[in-house]
């Protein structure tokens, strides 16, 4: 499988799409694909602080409860809010309609500290 | 890591391997989700070989099964079959059993695959020299079809003249039959039990013909479920399915430190055996306890945010815990969060409707008591459906 180029990757298996100052963050296909069937999502509320690789809420399958890392720091400007009542668009469009959060990006040069797609994918080979 | 006869099988099918009970069984295909509605729609096929066969014969057989488990199996007609426990001298389970008589002076003995040596070497010392224990698991495939186009799928693979015998079996009855599979007449211990809630059939065979029963059940799924799905099904769905109907699993509702009255199984215990069983000294005493006593099992939905897990504490809202949850997960059927809890007895009545509260990451979430099975369980209806159109 490989992974959307213009993306960046955390090594908890998030993906970041940066365009300017604003980040949206996801849960990658590999992490979606060993999870399962998504069957609920715990998001913090829009304005919640989030630092970067902490634990900013969870992901629940069928099977199993996974923390969710986020892969930078910044605060909430946005959620999912289908994936309140469609958490299967997690696995059916992780780096699509299935996105997680939005946030206003607090420091940029963190980015540096994340995978490109090859490293994810080198990582999760 | 011990492997089933049909390990190849679950790879070439695309299944995801997971260690269970040091078995590497598999534990999705297609996905749970999926093959969960397969079951509850049409029908799927299981792999069960991990599972122990323990054989106990002799003219004495019946009385020694009496005196070594907490049920009966003395008093089951041949071709007929029971649930039952087997407990430790203080009525501790050590594991849950179903019970088959075979023949007149033959029972054969099916435990769960973590417990299959203890419960083997506890039979043997139980029953002494009064009958023959032999452990059959290494040589014993066991392959479940369950759902409601089961019967159909199985059925077509059995020899002519057994057809109708075999659409006649009730459910807990089992009957050795022949099956034709790549023109060979193989023999299968067929029984109608099963672990999903849904009308269902086990099939004990040897090792030798697993893999061609397998493929054979998989080639008549697709052939004989009219449009309904089939599919192989993995122990993810296995414990969904398990859940939805109420049913417990050894590890998580079961364990050593429960008798059968913690878990609700009293019903199965006869205390009434005229030489009574091991362990009927300690399960008498906590009989006459009742049932505001020890712990009691108690069905949930979480109607709040989140999904009780196996671990998580239950308490009245706001109120001291109660215990813990033994088994929880997204019910695929009723597409609402449900768990199994092992609450204070002393607590009880725990009523239906009743708020509770699960400890979700730290939070209090929002949960009521239910009804258990959490779904209709449909095993008990007379025939399968598969069954009226066989005869046409």
């Amino acid at each position: 499988m490989t992974s959307p180029v213009e993306l960046r990757y955390s090594k908890e298996h998030e993906w970041v799409r940066v365009s300017g100052d604003r980040a949206v963050i996801g849960i990658t296909a590999h992490a979606a694909g060993e999870l399962g069937d998504v069957v609920f999502v715990d998001l913090p509320a829009v304005g919640a602080t989030l630092k970067q690789f902490a634990v900013f809420g969870a992901i629940e399958s069928v099977k199993a409860v996974s923390d969710l890392f986020s892969p930078i720091s910044g605060s909430v400007v946005a959620r999912n809010q289908q994936l309140a009542s469609a958490p299967e668009t997690v696995n059916a469009d992780p780096y699509g309609e299935g996105w997680l959060l939005e946030v206003a990006l607090s420091n940029t040069e963190e980015l540096a500290a994340l995978l490109d797609a090859a490293g994810y994918d080198q990582l999760t080979a | 890591m011990q492997r089933t006869a049909l390990y190849e099988e679950h790879l070439a099918l695309g299944a995801r391997m997971v260690d269970f009970a040091g078995w590497e069984m598999p534990v999705q295909y297609a996905g749970v989700i999926e093959e969960h509605r397969a079951v509850r729609t049409g029908a799927g096929l299981f792999d069960l070989g991990h599972m122990g066969e323990i054989r106990v014969s002799g003219p004495s057989a019946g009385a020694a099964l009496d005196y070594a488990l907490i049920s009966t199996p003395s008093a089951l007609l041949v071709g007929r079959a029971q649930y039952s426990m087997i407990v430790n001298e203080a009525g501790g389970i050590l594991d849950d059993l179903v019970v088959y008589r075979i023949a007149d002076a033959e029972w054969l003995v099916v435990a769960n695959a973590s417990n299959r040596t203890v419960v083997a070497a506890a039979l043997r010392e139980r029953v002494g020299g009064s009958a023959t224990v032999v452990d059959e698991s290494d040589d014993t495939s066991m392959i479940a079809v369950q759902g409601v186009t089961s019967a159909e799928v199985l059925g077509s693979l059995l020899v002519e003249e057994e057809r109708l015998a075999f659409h006649a079996l009730r459910n807990y009855s089992a009957t050795t039959m022949h099956l034709e599979v790549e023109g060979a007449a193989i023999t299968a211990l067929i029984a109608r039990t099963g672990y999903t809630g849904e009308v269902g059939y086990e099939a004990y065979v040897e090792n030798a013909h697993a893999v061609a029963l397998w493929r054979a059940l998989l080639a008549a799924g697709s052939a004989n479920s009219h449009g309904t799905p089939f599919q192989p099904i993995g122990l993810g769905a296995r414990d969904t399915l398990r859940l939805e109907a109420g049913m417990p699993l050894y590890g998580n509702e079961l364990r050593e430190k429960l008798t059968p009255f913690d878990v609700g199984f009293g019903r199965v215990v006869k205390l009434d055996k005229p030489d009574g069983f091991v362990g009927s000294g300690a399960l008498a005493a906590r009989s006459a306890r009742g049932e505001r006593f020890g712990r009691t099992l108690v069905g949930m939905r979480v109607t709040g945010r989140g999904i009780a897990r196996h671990g998580y504490e239950v308490r009245r809202p706001g109120g001291a815990t109660l215990g813990l949850i033994t088994s929880g997960t997204h019910s695929p059927s009723l597409g609402y969060p449900i768990a199994l809890a092992d609450l204070d007895a002393e607590a009880a009545p725990f009523t239906l409707g009743e708020p509770l509260e699960v400890l979700i990451r730290g939070e209090g979430v929002a949960a009521e008591v239910t009804g258990v099975p959490f779904i209709p369980k449909r095993s008990t209806e007379g025939r399968a459906q598969g069954a009226h159109q066989q005869g046409s």
